[in-house]
């Protein structure tokens, strides 16, 4: 089969590779009918997750047609239409049973690796490094999807892929990060982010009530993006004026109830905070630049919720702990506990609630994807979200 | 009624005792650590925590530099080799400043040493590298490991106050917390036939009467190695303890402890394995190379486990089927390895 592969920083290359092959009782193969790139495969792209290897196949986000099951999957059988999410649980572990999915004990062969780094490991990705469980991802025609009795969700063949595919990932993604915010009526909800799970939070903040949700990014076209299709009230260039002034502004100087970080590891800001951070990277001082989250922190109202749903990989440099203890704030975060939110947030779509296709910018085949990553690293052409099809 | 077996006390290891039954310690603490001998020896393995160090931090903050220096071609795979080398050395420089058991930190080096070697060897093999460099590189590593040789054996006699069955002994404590009660969690593994399911070294257990047991175990480059092992203590529900009879390939003892954990999650197992590893510590350490270490291997062993007891079998990715390194893409003998594993 044609699958994406990862060479190096910035290297990527449509390969011919073994089909993939039952190797427990509860996998299933799935023929991928459509496939996306998220915007947490641009940091493996940049080359700033560890513990990837060249030849690794990527992709998280994924959904197509069951070609074969294993002895136990007894939920599933050819040629059921399934969307699969991007973090592998058992659905038996005390965390899976805690409905903590990302966190699932049993799914990361390579645990002994993420303990290293982290202390504990968290559940095996597709297409995510070694360190997440060496899983070959979805950018491929074909997928080997483990605990396929807990994960993948069927769907009903009335809604399109471009409708359900990102249940495998960015809606509940930004689902979570809304849902964490505890929004109450009357919150204003601020987003850092609108790349596709910055729109997926403003949209699910919207659905919870939020009464105000102000959207941070410096595209015009984002932007725009955020206030037209996703329900944002307010929006901030940062590059053309400053996020906290404005923001001050907005609140009247009480700052949001909740702020939410959709940026994650590789922020962009004001140029010197930019320089400073993009330094300390390229010297491994530090590996993630949390500009995004530093200024959360700084905004958010005291006794107010940060929801931080942007990848982070390893350590940050000047987090502003002072802001978090003596404003009392809360920090919620995490990888998508994707079991927990497909069914609800497909019963959302059906009922039409939300049409999650809002964010699809751009359409290639899967032999295209390294043309796609570029697009989308370098935001050519106003490129929000790239869908991939066999 | 209880037969116990003797534990490493104090002093660490007390290795002729093994094979004899004496008396087993249910509940040990870190106190059995032993303290780290404060003399000339200790203050040059801190020196060479210090040299970690410094090492380390050159190689995770210049490894272009670094990549320079020693010969070898600058590309990004050399980079992030040489960074990763810089975070072991930072590690192993920490643990052996650490002090608390500085004799393993020691021999960690030693095994980093030979990575280094085995990397440098690479390198004078290609094209691409400035062979002079590389020997000048790779003398320099010689010598410090000569030094980090010299270093563990002289804290291991001290550790050991000269005595011990072999200064190659292996000593072993993880535990891990599995969803379901002790006395289930005690059948299956009293029952040793089920060992290889989990035991990634361990081929195959034959039961020959209600104590003892035919052990065989996969062992460095290809080869295995076989002992009879005997039950030396059997609660049920709570404990089983082991060890090998005399002239085993692999002198060896081992204890599980099955304890309900809090809540309803289930049982804590504690496990507590010393074996004598063939080749010694040069030995274990060639096999570390190829591997994880051996308190990796357990808690991976007990990972495997929770798996099998969990979810019904071990958990397999595209690349964890593969010994050592393979990229995360299906291959064409994966279902072959997939099934026998």
């Amino acid at each position: 089969m044609k699958a994406n592969c990862w060479l190096g920083k910035r290297k990527l290359e449509v390969r011919e590779v073994p089909d993939p092959k039952i190797l427990n009782g509860r996998d299933a193969i799935v023929r991928i009918t459509s496939t996306a790139i998220c915007g947490s495969d641009l940091h493996i792209y940049n080359g700033l997750i560890p513990t990837m290897e060249k030849g690794d196949i990527l992709g998280h986000e994924f959904m197509g047609e069951v070609v074969e099951t294993g002895p136990s999957v007894k939920n599933l059988k050819v040629g059921d239409r399934v969307v699969v999410p991007f973090t592998i649980a058992c659905g038996a572990c005390a965390n899976c049973q805690r409905d903590l999915w990302s966190l699932c004990e049993n799914s990361n062969p390579n645990a002994w690796i993420a303990e290293k780094l982290m202390g504990h490991s968290p559940a095996g990705l597709f297409g995510y490094s070694h360190m997440l469980g060496g899983f070959a991802g979805g950018q491929a025609e074909y997928a080997r999807v483990p605990f396929a009795d807990v994960g993948p969700l069927k769907v009903p063949e009335e809604l399109t892929d471009d409708q359900v595919l990102f249940l495998s990932d960015i809606f509940p993604t930004g689902y979570m990060g809304a849902e964490m915010c505890n929004i109450q009526p009357g919150d204003v909800i601020a987003v850092w982010g609108c790349g596709p799970v910055g729109q997926f939070a403003i949209a699910s903040a919207r659905l919870l009530g939020a009464e105000r949700i102000i959207a941070i990014d410096r595209f015009p076209y984002r932007l725009r993006m955020a206030a037209e299709k996703a329900g944002a009230t307010d929006v901030i260039n940062y590059e053309e004026e400053s996020t906290l002034e404005r923001i001050n502004e907005i609140t009247a100087g009480r700052g949001p109830d909740a702020c939410i970080d959709a940026v994650g590891m590789e922020a962009h800001g004001p140029a010197a905070i930019y320089a400073y951070d993009r330094a300390k990277q390229a010297l491994m001082l530090e590996t993630d630049r949390p500009i995004a989250l530093r200024e959360a922190i700084m905004a958010c109202r005291p006794g107010g919720t940060v929801s931080v749903i942007g990848v982070y990989g390893g350590l940050i440099d000047k987090f502003p702990m002072g802001a978090l203890m003596n404003k009392s704030l809360t920090i919620r975060s995490g990888q998508t506990h994707m079991h927990r939110y497909m069914r609800p947030l497909l019963d959302r779509i059906q009922k039409g609630e939300i049409d999650p296709s809002f964010v699809i910018t751009h359409r290639m085949k899967l032999a295209d994807a390294p043309k796609g990553f570029e697009m989308f690293v370098n935001k050519v052409d106003n490129c929000e979200k790239v869908v991939l099809s066999a | 009624m209880t037969t116990a077996i003797q534990q490493p006390n104090r002093t660490g290891r007390r290795w002729e005792d093994i094979g004899e039954p004496s008396r087993f310690e249910w509940d040990q603490g870190p106190e059995n650590l032993s303290p780290p001998p404060a003399d000339r020896t200790v203050r040059t393995a801190r020196g060479l925590g210090w040299f970690s160090i410094g090492l380390g931090l050159a190689e995770v903050a210049a490894p272009r530099r670094m990549a320079r220096l020693i010969g070898v071609e600058d590309d990004d795979t050399h980079r992030n080799i040489l960074f990763a080398y810089g975070l072991r050395e930072i590690a192993s420089g920490l643990a052996i400043l650490a002090g608390e058991r500085p004799t393993g930190a020691v021999w960690a080096r030693v095994g980093g040493d030979l990575m280094d070697l085995a990397f440098l060897g690479r390198a004078m093999a290609s094209d691409r590298s400035e062979r002079g460099k590389v020997a000048l590189a790779t003398a320099a590593v010689l010598g410090v490991t000569a030094l980090d040789v010299m270093t563990g054996q002289r804290l291991k006699q001290q550790t050991d106050g000269g005595k011990g069955l072999s200064s190659g002994a292996i000593d072993v404590r993880q535990s891990i917390t599995i969803g379901r009660p002790p006395d289930e969690l005690y059948r299956f593994w009293r029952d040793f036939r089920n060992l290889p399911q989990f035991m990634e070294h361990v081929e195959s257990v034959q039961v020959l009467d209600e104590r003892r047991s035919h052990w065989k175990a996969k062992a460095p480059a290809g080869s295995s190695v076989e002992w009879d092992a005997s039950i030396v203590e059997d609660r049920p529900n709570e404990a089983i303890a082991w060890q090998s009879e005399p002239q085993a390939d692999v002198p060896n003892r081992g204890t599980v402890r099955f304890k309900p954990a809090p809540g309803n999650l289930g049982t804590e197992i504690h496990v507590s394995l010393q074996y004598d590893p063939p080749g010694g510590r040069l030995g274990a350490l060639v096999a570390k190379l190829f591997g994880e270490e051996p308190s990796q291997q357990v808690k991976s062993d007990l990972r495997r486990l929770k798996q099998v007891i969990e979810t019904g079998e071990v958990v397999h990715s595209d690349a964890s089927i593969h010994r050592g390194m393979h990229p995360a893409q299906p291959s064409a003998e994966a279902a072959k390895l997939g099934g026998d594993r």
